[in-house]
């Protein structure tokens, strides 16, 4: 009895010590995290009527799932939602075969100068990612750019601002902003190998490319999968790049991402529909990230 | 993005430890030269793949006006202009770009000193407290961390129009000094750098809690370093949050200043203003990282490998 007690009390002292040190993070984490989430969800659940003739002001119903109905059934957000699918599915992993691969290179013994090649490769990390994207608005620009300069020089025409070419224009701003990085990742995970696991392959007959991709490769898993799910959750978010390539590409359209969608049904005024968007494109997000990691962790087992 | 350095940065001290190395059993040693050149060949041209667009800012900063797009888009035009190119870029507009310099330095040192020091205190008492409800406010703070910041951005508009205060510094200021991803470094580096003992000795000689927290944040430096250089960048590059928030140019950063002048398709801020802008924008980001380092790196990988 008195050791319960003791225990009661001794839970009420560690809480008291604690309050000050947590409170003020978890204060500010509510207002930032939660209470912004739980309000776009309620937000979702409404809609803005407004009655007569639009004079008498505006009312709020509830309008039950009504705005998903709606979410669902408009074309330019599900038009968005296969741009970035299809950004990502080409994008994702072209980057991380570069980046696995350049990881390789410079892990194995073979490469001179592994220091200068991590640092050049790590450089547009450090770069902004609308000032990435506004430099390479200026190598894309039609008439501008010191690219299409070189190659209408030796008689090709090339445009990056198609809407044909837009959606590899911003991959490209992608893999170049993001691949070094990604690299940096793998090749910390390859480091952590043993040496003595590369010497008892090496000794079984099993050296070089044959070794990198039998056996590095799976032990790396780990970091290769979250830079998987971690590339996704980029992709459908997605919003500097074509944002600022809207200055070269007049014809790139005000939804071309999910994001964008969002923010435009913001500036129409229509908040309900924005929070249901935001709210669909969170989920979304978070399905997706769970699916990858089961489905990698079965084919673990 | 922050979260994904945890799992690679556990391995690193395990590589930084220099294994004796029997000579003949290295498997890539043996490699004959013509592949050795091809591998150089492709991290070569990968190099160059991303240093161009950066040298291409670099070179294109230094160049006039009439020249900037004429000629070699890749070398130094006739002359060298940057001096003058980077006064016309603190005179445009009645010098708004210094004060969006400024706006970005408040917004990403400000919120980084804050964001560290409330994420260092959480992180250690969750680590040190045993206090009842501790796991399901690391649980939630970490579900957090997975949750992207672009897909908040408009659930916090929401909830900072409703009550008023968009467009104003706190609308920017308030998000960036939360940090779930600092809340769970800390509590990982607090367990395993400050030893219990310390609380216990503190308390013997009567010092307060607070008292004892700044002793042990001696010990929990390097990861105070890391999570305010992470905090300082994000918040830097940060263009969706403050682009939505902030309609009133003078409490803009730069990023989205910038991105405003290079809708303006070069006029009257011309095309090199814009470019001189993007590169003296790019430097202090620069010079955190590389003056950090050696702080954050070892940081990084003491602080996730316990």
């Amino acid at each position: 009895m008195s050791h319960v007690t003791i225990q009661r009390r001794s839970r009420r002292r560690e809480l008291r010590r604690a309050a000050p040190f947590v409170l003020p993070f978890l204060l500010l984490f509510v207002v930032v995290y939660l209470v912004p989430t739980g309000y776009s969800v309620v937000e979702s659940f409404f809609s803005l009527k407004r009655s007569g003739l639009g004079l008498g002001g505006a009312e709020t119903v509830f309008a039950g799932f009504g705005n998903y109905v709606r979410v669902f059934q408009d074309g330019d957000f599900i038009a968005s939602l296969g741009r970035v699918t299809f950004i990502g599915v080409i994008q994702v992993p072209v980057m991380l075969g570069i980046a696995l691969i350049l990881a390789l290179l410079i892990d194995s013994s073979v490469s001179t100068g592994r220091k200068f090649f991590r640092v050049a490769y790590f450089v547009p990390y450090g770069l902004p990612g609308v000032i990435a994207a506004l430099v390479w608005s200026f190598l894309y620009a039609p008439t501008l750019s010191p690219i299409t300069g070189f190659f209408a020089s030796i008689g090709i025409d090339v445009s990056f601002v198609t809407d044909g070419a837009l959606p590899f224009s911003i991959a490209n701003i992608l893999t170049w902003a993001w691949t070094g990085y990604n690299t940096i990742l793998i090749f910390a995970a390859l480091q952590a190998i043993p040496e003595e696991t590369m010497e008892a392959a090496a000794l079984d007959g099993c050296s070089g490319w044959k070794a990198a991709l039998l056996i590095k490769v799976p032990l790396i898993r780990p970091a290769l999968l979250l830079t998987l799910v971690f590339s996704i959750i980029g992709t459908f978010q997605l919003y500097n790049e074509p944002v600022t390539m809207k200055s070269v590409a007049p014809n790139l359209p005000s939804t071309y991402t999910p994001i964008m969608a969002a923010l435009r049904s913001l500036t129409a005024n229509d908040f309900n529909y924005a929070a249901a968007q935001s709210v669909v494109l969170g989920a979304l997000i978070c399905v997706l990230s769970v699916f990858v990691f089961r489905a990698s962790a079965r084919r673990v087992d | 993005m922050t979260a994904a350095l945890q799992s690679p940065a556990q391995t690193a001290p395990v590589a930084a430890a220099p294994r004796p190395r029997r000579p003949k059993a290295h498997p890539l040693t043996t490699v004959n030269p013509a592949s050795r050149l091809f591998v150089l060949a492709i991290m070569i041209l990968f190099a160059i793949y991303f240093l161009l667009p950066v040298w291409w800012l670099v070179v294109s900063a230094t160049k006039s006006s009439g020249e900037i797009f004429s000629g070699n888009g890749f070398w130094f035009g006739e002359s060298f202009a940057l001096v003058e190119n980077i006064q016309t870029l603190f005179q445009a507009q009645g010098g708004i770009y210094s004060r969006w310099l400024l706006n970005s330095l408040l917004y990403a040192v400000g919120g980084g000193i804050v964001s560290t020091l409330l994420a260092s205190m959480c992180g250690y008492a969750l680590a040190k407290f045993p206090f009842p409800g501790r796991e399901a406010v690391f649980g939630t703070v970490l579900a957090a961390v997975l949750l992207p910041a672009p897909v908040l951005a408009v659930p916090l508009y929401l909830v900072f129009s409703f009550t008023g205060t968009v467009n104003t510094f706190w609308a920017v200021f308030i998000p960036s000094i939360v940090s779930p991803f600092g809340v769970y470094l800390s509590r990982i580096y607090a367990a395993s750098s400050i030893p219990d003992a310390l609380l216990e000795a503190g308390r013997l000689d009567g010092a307060g809690e607070m008292r004892i927290f700044a002793m042990g944040v001696r010990l929990m430096a390097p990861a105070m370093v890391t999570i305010f250089l992470f905090q300082f960048v994000a918040i830097w590059t940060n263009f969706l949050l403050p682009s939505l928030m902030l309609a009133d140019t003078s409490l803009q950063p730069v990023t989205v200043g910038l991105v405003g002048w290079r809708e303006l398709q070069g006029y009257p801020i011309s095309y090199t203003t814009v470019v001189t802008g993007a590169f003296v924008s790019v430097v202090p980001v620069v010079a955190m990282f590389l003056s950090l380092q050696s702080f954050w790196s070892k940081g990084l990988a003491t602080g996730a490998v316990k």
